[in-house]
Order: C-alpha cells, then structure tokens, then sequence
C-alpha cells in the first residue's frame, strides 16, 4: 500500500495521542506509588524523604484489617451466589420459554443506571422498615444485585459460543435437563464462569456508594474503612495501602490474561 | 425444542428472589418518599407530598443542574478519551502491545472509586504532582486551585469511568469488519476521512451504550464529588447521603433519589431517541 507522508503523520500523531492517553490513565496511579514512600506525615510532591512505615501502618491499622476481613466474606458468599444465579438464569432465558423472561432479565440488569445509592437507601429503608438487622446477609444480598449484570454478560457470551448439539445429544441419551446442565453444560462454560466470577468479585470487594449506605461498624468493607480514614487523617497510610491493592488487582489480572484471555471474558476479541 | 419446563423452576428461583428484593427495596424508596419526616426519629409519620414540594428549594434544584452538567461533561470527555484507546485496543496487531493497552485501560476500574479518588487527590492538590511539576517548570507562580473545583471533579470522574467506556467502545470496534476500512482506504480515503465517515458511523450503538453508562455511573458517583468537591460541589449522591445520615430525614433523602431515578431514566430515554433519529439521518 502506498502512503502519502500526509497520512503517516496522522497514524504518528494518532499513536502519540494514544500513548498520552495512556499516560493520563497511570498517573494517579505512579503519582500514589511514589507517595506511598514518602517519609513525612504531611503529602508533597515530590516526598522530601523515604519510608516503609506507611506500609506497616496501613498492614496494622484495625480499621483496615477488619474491612479486609469483612470484604472477603461479603465478596465470597456475593460473587458466587451471582454466578450460581446469572449461569441458572442465564440458562433459563436461552433454553426455555417462560413468561416474564425480559421483565425478569429487565429487573435484574437495572442496577447498571439505578444510582447506587438509591439501591443501598432502598435496601436500608427496607431492612428498617422489616425491623431486621443490618448484618452480613442484607450487605451480601446488595453486592449480589450490583454486581449480577456483569455476571450475566460474561455467562450470555459463553452460553452462546456452546455447541447446542452436545447438549441435545446428552438429552437424546436420557439425561435430565439438569443433569445435562451439571455434567455437560457448565463444563463447557466453565472458563466463562470463572470469568464471570472473578469479575464480580473484584467489582464487589471494591464496592463503595451503596456499602456506605448498608454497612455498620461490625460489617464495613474495606472501601468504606478507607473512605472514612480519608476523611479523618491526610498522611500517606493510604497511598501505601492503595499501592497493595494495586499490586494484587494488576498480578490478578495479569494472571487472568495469562490463562483465560482478558479479551475473550470481556468479548472484545476481533472475530475477523 | 422440546424440553420439559418441570425443571424450568429450579433455573429461574434463584434469579426471582434476586429480582423480588430489588423491587421491593425499590418500593420502599417510594414508600419512604411519601411519608412524613418526624425530626429526631427513624420512624416515619403518615402520608404527605410535602417531600416532594421541597425538592423545588433552590439547593436542591442547584443539586441537580449541577449533576446533570457533570455528568454530560464526564461522559463526553470520557469519550473522546476512549475512543482512541479502544480504537488501538482493537486495531493493534502487536500482542504485547495489545495486552499493555487493555490491562492499563482496565487496572483503574477494579481498584474502586476510593483509591483512584484519593490518588487524584495526590495529583491535584496544592502541593500535590500537577502543582509542584508547573511549579517547577515556571509554568506558575501559585498553585492553582484544583481541589474543591468542578474541574477537580470532572478531571476525576472521567478517570473513573473510562475503562467502562473503553470495554463497551472497544466490543463495538471489534465488531466492525476491517475490510471496510480497507475498502475506504483503497479508494483513497485518508486515516482521518476513513474514521470519520467509516468507522465512527458504524460505531454509534457503541458510543451510545458508553455514553449512557458513563452518564449513568456519574450521576451515581458518590466518593469522587465528596472528596474533591470537599462539599463545594453538590450533587444528588452528596446531599443524600446527608439528608440520610446527617439530619436522618430519610423521607426526604428518598424523594430526591426518586426524583434522580426519574430524571435519569428520561435523559437515558431522551439519549435513546436522538440516537435514533441521528441513525435514521445517516441511512439517507
């Protein structure tokens, strides 16, 4: 193909916006690295000297470390009672006809324009209202709604890449549809489940807007243990606790590349 | 096909409990909403408008004007930010290159808005990087003001919402066959005129859907405009947290989310159409 020089500087000056692009997504993120070793209580730039003790600090602070705590459970019970949900409807919705379906389906995508906080004021109102307790069950109840449309459209794609004809050839055999759907079905989408679930786990262990809302002292995640640190102390023990979280984040998805193809779990892989 | 629906329960319980809490939780938002507020108690009083009159109070008018334009700016900087990116993602042959661009553009979105809040709080303060960099290139004399600014807030919140926009944009491209740029290109278009009238067209469902959801997610977005708008710059999300949880009128705090469900749903409807009419413009 031949190019006129007038078209070459275009693609360069494309490929320099893409890299500043790029640039502008990693600054925070360089910027709260380096912030973390500052050695002062006071946050400048650049840090007038360097420390671990921010590390140890944010390692230590009980704040911190009951949030940990706490997310992981909430994530755990949260992210896999979506995936068990988002695979059965999903499931539901590509194998059978049942009334309802895009009422069903329409309900359970919501949350992805309902504003968080209304979602976490409703459940409040609710559990108030019910005069239940705001314990673990209504947190994790609220992380599986926020994080179920994510679920479903990693389960959907899997769904629909499965060759039905394996499916039916088990049925054709005598086998109940869930017996198909245990031995054959989720086999097969397995690493679409994964996907799925690993997503939502990610996205629930850093929910915040709604956690704010629903969650006491005895049940606060993490986000909202350092949101209310944030509002108390400007020192560095963030930073520090930002740049572990940043580090576990990117080696979980590296990983998840590695292995699964980010591309793939997120449909943007080229068909052509 | 011919499956028996007796096992059809079994795949659709789970999902109907989910489904069932959310509009019930939803309900009571609006029962809530129309109920009297009795100062100093959680419990509510009968049924009253009145919430819904005060919403018509200047603050709260300001609150939601205020939103409404942060959001359109986030979202339409927020795209011009991501097309590109996920116009590279896409179009990228290199591997290496291709994994670098997705795992920086998607990083940010699992670390929460908290952590990339507080780290823009670091880069926009007064002796944070972006003051002390012009600083020290002479560029200024004084730190400029970044904090407790719309600037601040919109800077923050496109960061928030870009990987989103990335992901969705970059499904869309990926579902544009390339020979079409190809065909383009061989005619003699240029790279500008090709994107331009070629891919960007057959990219509008996706720029739509990104739009939507960026618009969406700000106008939800609680901690970014709480801590770099340090309370100077009020949005629904702010101000029901604190009806909520400072003056505990929960009737209150639940007719303005109400009234931000509402407005949400017709601008997302109002987006809806005019993509409509701006597809059936270009068919002709």
């Amino acid at each position: 193909m031949t190019r006129s020089l007038n078209d070459k500087l275009t693609v360069l000056a494309g490929r320099l916006l893409v890299a500043a692009i790029l640039l502008f997504v990693m600054l925070p993120t360089i910027v709260v690295v380096i912030s973390s070793f500052s050695s002062t209580a006071v946050l400048f730039f650049p840090p007038k000297g360097w420390s671990l003790r921010w590390f140890e600090r944010a390692v230590n602070y009980d704040d911190f470390r009951h949030g940990f705590y706490s997310g992981l459970i909430v994530t755990a019970w949260a992210s896999s009672l979506a995936v068990i949900i988002g695979t059965t409807l999903a499931i539901a919705i590509e194998r059978y006809a049942f009334p309802c379906k895009q009422v069903l389906e329409g309900i359970l995508l919501s949350p992805l324009f309902i504003p968080h906080f209304t979602i976490g004021l409703g459940l409040l109102m609710l559990v108030s209202q019910l005069n239940l307790g705001r314990g673990y069950p209504l947190v994790i109840f609220c992380h599986i709604v926020l994080v179920l449309p994510f679920v479903l459209r990693s389960v959907y794609v899997s769904i629909k890449n499965l060759e039905q004809r394996i499916e039916l050839a088990a049925a054709s055999l005598g086998a109940s549809p869930l017996r198909v759907v245990w031995t054959i079905t989720v086999p097969l989408i397995l690493p679409g489940l994964f996907g799925g679930w690993l997503f939502a786990a990610i996205l629930s262990f850093n929910e915040f807007t709604a956690s704010l809302f629903i969650t006491t002292q005895a049940t606060q995640t993490l986000p909202v243990a350092m949101y209310n640190y944030v509002r108390e102390f400007a020192d560095p023990t963030l930073a520090a606790l930002s740049v572990i979280y940043i580090a576990v984040t990117a080696t979980l998805l590296i990983i998840a590349n590695k292995f699964l193809g980010l591309g793939k779990i997120l449909n943007i892989e080229t068909r052509h | 096909m011919t499956r028996k629906p007796t096992f059809l329960p079994w795949f659709i319980i789970p999902a109907t409990l989910a489904a069932v809490g959310l509009v019930v939780a939803m309900f009571a938002v609006m029962q809530f909403s129309v109920r009297a507020y009795i100062p100093g108690s959680l419990d509510v009083g009968g049924f009253t408008l009145a919430n819904f009159k005060g919403l018509f109070k200047s603050i709260y008018a300001d609150a939601f004007i205020n939103t409404v334009v942060l959001s359109a700016k986030t979202a339409i900087f927020g795209l011009l930010m991501s097309y590109p990116l996920a116009y590279a993602l896409v179009r990228t042959r290199t591997t290496w290159i291709k994994s670098a661009i997705l795992i920086i553009a998607i990083t940010p979105m699992f670390l929460g808005e908290v952590v990339r809040t507080y780290s823009w709080i670091i880069v926009l303060g007064n002796s944070g990087f972006l003051n002390s960099l012009l600083l020290a290139l002479g560029v200024i004399s004084t730190p400029i003001q970044f904090m407790f600014t719309q600037t601040g807030v919109v800077l923050a919140l496109v960061h928030v919402t870009m990987p989103i926009m990335v992901l969705m944009l970059a499904t869309a491209l990926s579902h544009i066959n390339p020979d079409y740029e190809k065909a383009a290109a061989s005619l003699g278009a240029g790279p500008i005129r090709t994107l331009l009238t070629v891919t960007i067209p057959l990219s509008i469902p996706g720029i739509v859907s990104s739009l939507t959801t960026a618009f969406a997610w700000t106008f939800s977005a609680f901690a970014t405009p709480q801590l770099i708008g340090g309370g100077r710059v009020s949005t629904v999300a702010t101000m029901v947290y604190q009806l909520g949880f400072s003056s505990m009128n929960f009737p209150f705090a639940a007719a303005l989310s109400i009234a931000g469900l509402i407005l949400t749903i017709l601008l997302l409807l109002a987006l809806k159409r005019m993509t409509r009419f701006l597809r059936t413009m270009g068919e002709h």
